[in-house]
């Protein structure tokens, strides 16, 4: 920045910066008594109440010193990585989103209050030191709500994962022999995640022989049954073999009316048969199955 | 041999690696290359390694499966190995049918299948 | 934001470069791998028909956005003498010339919508689309991102 810059605005960021520099001081100066004046705001509003007074005190002592460094600063990238700590930590003791904003805005307000006080008496420095203050606390009450609620949205897709690979486990019985039990509605959408999940068992515990259980399905119809097919293929090219178990008369007959063939299909009658025919195959070397 | 192929011997075995996506041209000359390996050879058995491709559509499987009528013809067994999770599916609703083709998990599952069923032919 | 990308074909070789710029448009439109896979190969049964039976044509790959959805449309063209008889390529168990049949039912099955014009004229033009839907999470994000 050259020592003779005449644009206006180059005289007013100089003159922001040092403003900045002086509030940001002020600040630090009376973090004690403006932090606790915050903790009795966020405690009249019933905010964080989820939390216990030390560890509220705790948090607050981290975000008011975040704040005023990112203050000084003006790095979004540190209140960015302060902002998702922060919503990795309150997250899981069930903090809402609203709380969140709550006490940030609480705080930018107590904090603008300091400032007024302290430069009341002088309009237009007043004036200057808000121009200052004003865009950067906005940007970290922006900031910390977004990263926060990107943090929550994160949170929710992983359960949600979760919650999936749970209603469709595959296990591991033993050495090279997979169960999978299908229970529900077995639409579309639910074959590709079952087949990908299966697929992907079969290549990370080197299964030879998969026991596909049906007893817990609801309708089978031409688009279930086709829906099971496709994953037996797919595991079989995969160098597995697959036995359906489960399989009731009804059903069975379901499936021969559909005009499918079902002497493609090892079958058993129950889960137990279904494991008795896993071990024989096995014994007698996986891929010899019919 | 041209593209990204490798064909090795091993024992009574053939392993012809597929380790990149190749062009039809590639595949023919895959294919005609393993044949004829497999003449010179006197391999009993070829393991067609295809973990590298991202894809497998019908001229490669047409290929795969004349690689193994070659070696039928020739008194070996073909067994693939390695056909990948998504492949494996695409395949499937594509109705890409590699029967009677012998799949494996990997080289060293298809090693162990022809082993096992070369020995057991043996002691018929 | 519509991506397109566009794959001049003249040679088996050009397939190559097919395959692969299919199945990384799908990944960045946040297709499933498996899905990028299946649409890479149906480019792969189309695109071959063009080297094989006309010798030269063109494969153009969209992205399509809607609201609740996202989509990616693959057209393959040529300038050839047409298919003689459209019924009988769409149909499975068709041959046709060395015995190698059309690959259009495969392909038709890999996506979600498939049509096909072909005339002695015109030559031949493949669409066929592959869809996603969008959960919510991600609609969110978007709207959020537009605002700001």
């Amino acid at each position: 920045m050259s020592s003779r810059s005449s644009s206006a605005e180059d005289v007013e960021s100089r003159v922001d910066d040092s403003l900045l520099r002086e509030l940001v001081s002020l600040l630090r100066d009376r973090r004690t008594e403006l932090r606790e004046e915050w903790v009795h705001r966020i405690t009249d509003a019933d905010l964080l109440n989820v939390m216990t007074p030390e560890e509220i005190f705790g948090e607050v002592t981290a975000v008011y010193d975040n704040y005023v460094d990112v203050l000084e600063t003006g790095s979004v990238e540190t209140l960015r990585a302060y902002a998702r700590d922060l919503s990795e930590r309150i997250i899981p003791r069930g903090v809402e989103t609203d709380e969140v904003l709550g006490i940030v805005l609480l705080l930018r307000d107590v904090l603008a209050r300091a400032l007024f006080v302290h430069y009341v008496r002088d309009g237009e420095l007043l004036n200057s030191i808000f121009n200052a203050y004003e865009p950067a606390a906005n940007r970290i009450a922006v900031t910390v709500s977004v990263s926060f609620v990107e943090e929550r949205e994160r949170v929710i897709r992983e359960q949600q994962e979760a919650i999936r690979e749970l209603s469709t486990p595959v296990l591991q019985v033993r050495n090279q022999l997979l169960i999978l039990p299908i229970i529900g509605v077995l639409d579309a959408e639910r074959a590709r995640q079952l087949t990908e999940q299966l697929l992907g068992a079969i290549q990370s515990s080197r299964a030879k022989v998969v026991v596909i259980d049906i007893t817990g399905v609801g309708t089978i119809d031409q688009a279930v049954a086709n829906h099971i097919f496709q994953a037996v293929e797919a595991a079989q090219l995969m160098g597995a073999s697959a036995i359906i178990t489960g399989l009731s008369a009804k059903i069975a007959q379901t499936i021969v009316e559909l005009g499918v063939d079902l002497s493609m299909l090892t079958t058993a009658g129950d889960l137990q048969g279904g494991l008795e025919e896993a071990e024989r195959i096995l014994g007698l070397g996986a891929t010899d199955a019919p | 041999m041209s593209g990204p192929v490798s064909i090795l011997s091993r024992g009574d075995y053939l392993i012809a690696s597929i380790q990149g996506d190749l062009s039809d041209a590639e595949v023919v000359e895959f294919r005609d290359d393993v044949a004829e390996r497999l003449g010179s050879h006197d391999a009993r058995g070829v393991v067609v390694e295809v973990a590298a491709l991202d894809v497998i559509d019908s001229f490669v499987a047409r290929a795969l499966r004349s690689i193994a009528v070659t070696a039928r013809l020739r008194g070996a067994e073909t067994v693939i190995a390695g056909i990948q999770p998504e492949v494996a599916i695409a395949m499937v609703h594509f109705k890409l049918d590699l029967a009677p083709l012998r799949t494996a998990l990997d080289l060293d599952d298809a090693l162990e299948l022809l082993q096992r069923s070369l020995y057991a032919r043996a002691n018929e | 934001m519509s991506e397109k990308v566009r794959v001049s074909i003249e040679s088996d070789g050009d397939l190559i470069k097919a395959r692969a710029a299919a199945r990384e448009l799908a990944l960045q439109l946040g297709f499933s791998r498996t899905d990028a896979t299946l649409i890479a190969t149906a480019v792969s049964e189309v695109g071959r028909n063009i080297v094989v039976h006309v010798g030269k044509g063109e494969l153009t790959m969209r992205s399509l956005h809607e609201s609740s959805r996202y989509g990616l449309e693959v057209v393959a063209e040529d300038r050839g003498v047409g298919i003689r008889d459209i019924q009988a390529a769409l149909d499975e168990g068709y041959a046709g010339r060395g015995g190698l049949g059309l690959g259009l039912p495969g392909a038709r099955r890999l996506m979600d919508e498939f049509h096909l014009e072909s005339d002695a004229d015109r030559g031949t033009k493949v669409a066929m689309t592959k869809w996603r839907v969008r959960d919510e999470l991600e609609r969110l994000r978007a709207r959020r991102r537009l605002r700001s």
